[in-house]
């Protein structure tokens, strides 16, 4: 598909989100809310980091060092829209909730597409190794909480988000565990020779994580 | 480091911060309840004049409280849970009220919010199991659809269904001193005792 071609379908995917039905529908859910819309919309913004690779303006390029000011930017984007307060406001006030729809894509799928790139693979092993308990301690606060958090979301709601992100959290923390050890795919590492000495299988070299973190510079 | 790095990491951390604080009200509330407490407590909120009738059927508006602190809740009369405790509480806090003789007379006003089911019936029902009586104690309505937006709006409450056939709402009883304006939240957990003192507390000018 051309680039006008996927940029034409990343504004029609934004525009049917925003439809009304189907945005009440996964802000109706506060683990829909967190889990699918959000990750949708930042996912949107990946995918046009991938459309204009190449075609950002070179001051731009040069000046986000290492990927360092895209990736703050993005950790602001996601704290803010972690705040319980936010969700409500996004729910309550569509003029809040098109913040939302603008920021998530263009402040935090964007440069996280963007910046990820110039990361080095031990940046990059950092913020994964952030977000990931991060998501998890979220959750079980949300299980925690007596109280409602969110006054648009009930108390069994706040529950089920909870589990939600928790399950996610260890599921990825699985799966990065696995690249991060072994490789992945998983195989990567099983097809390099044994060694001659031991005849046990040695891993990748430390710190230079096999791709898909393996810096492309 | 590269040129225009830094210009644009601190453009980023200032706007970080910049939106992090407007949110949370200067790091003080990641909560819609705890931001609207705080606003009360900042700046006491004008409340419409709205028209409402009670459990005899008196048609009264919001306006007529003027003078005198009254202490507010929302409920709706089927509500099983926090509703049935907020009653009991206001019950005691009225007969703290009356009982103390001397200082000013606290008022009560619970303002059902589910109009498809209370009607006079149903007020009158509820504020007898309650002991509430008219006028120190109305269990009231708002006489239509707009007076009760306009009123959840100003005072903030948020219903939602519980998936059930009932609600769930921000519970809290709220404080309108006797300029009429929404002046304070309180803890709908906290004694009754406390609740009365802290009503006689702000309606001393």
């Amino acid at each position: 598909m051309n680039n006008n071609g996927r940029l034409l379908l990343i504004a029609g995917a934004w525009l049917i989100l925003w439809l009304r039905p189907l945005r009440i529908a996964l802000e109706g859910d506060m683990a829909v809310h967190m889990t699918v819309q959000v990750p949708l919309l930042i996912g949107l913004g990946l995918l046009l980091a991938v459309s204009i690779r190449g075609q950002e303006p070179h001051w731009l390029a040069e000046a986000d060092w290492l990927g360092i000011p895209g990736i703050i930017l993005v950790i602001f984007g996601t704290s803010f829209w972690m705040l319980p307060r936010a969700l409500d406001s996004a729910v309550a006030d569509p003029w809040f909730d098109a913040i939302k729809f603008l920021s998530l894509p263009l402040l935090v799928g964007l440069p996280l597409g963007l910046s990820w790139r110039r990361m080095p693979p031990l940046g990059r092993a950092f913020i994964w190794a952030n977000f990931i308990p991060k998501l998890g301690a979220i959750g079980g606060l949300y299980l925690a909480a007596p109280t409602r958090l969110c006054a648009y979301y009930r108390l069994d709601q706040q529950a089920t988000a909870g589990w939600t992100l928790i399950v996610i959290a260890v599921a990825l923390g699985t799966l990065w565990f696995i690249a991060a050890f072994v490789g992945w795919p998983p195989q990567h590492a099983a097809a390099r020779p044994p060694s001659r000495d031991t005849g046990s299988k040695p891993g990748p070299p430390l710190l230079a994580l096999p791709p898909p973190y393996a810096s492309s510079r | 480091m590269t040129r225009g790095f830094l210009p644009l990491l601190a453009l980023v951390v200032t706007a970080g911060v910049a939106a992090l604080a407007w949110e949370t009200e200067g790091f003080r509330v990641v909560t819609s309840a705890g931001a609207r407490q705080l606003d009360i407590e900042r700046r006491p909120r004008p409340l419409p004049d709205v028209r409402l009738f009670d459990q005899d059927g008196h048609a009264f508006s919001l306006g007529d409280y003027k003078g005198r602190p009254v202490l507010v809740d929302f409920i709706y009369t089927r509500c099983p849970t926090i509703c049935s405790a907020l009653g009991d509480d206001f019950h005691r806090v009225m007969d703290l009220a009356s009982g103390s003789g001397s200082g000013p007379q606290i008022d009560l006003l619970s303002i059902s919010f589910d109009p498809v089911n209370d009607d006079r019936e149903a007020l009158k029902l509820y504020g007898d199991r309650y002991g509430a009586t008219a006028p120190h104690w109305r269990i009231a309505a708002p006489a239509d659809a707009s007076g009760l937006a306009a009123l959840l709006q100003s005072f903030g409450v948020v219903v939602i269904p519980d998936g059930m056939g009932g609600f769930i709402h921000n519970s809290a009883v709220y404080l309108v001193d006797a300029h009429g304006r929404l002046a304070r939240l309180l803890d709908p957990d906290a004694p009754p005792q406390l609740l009365a003192q802290q009503a006689v507390k702000a309606s001393v000018p």
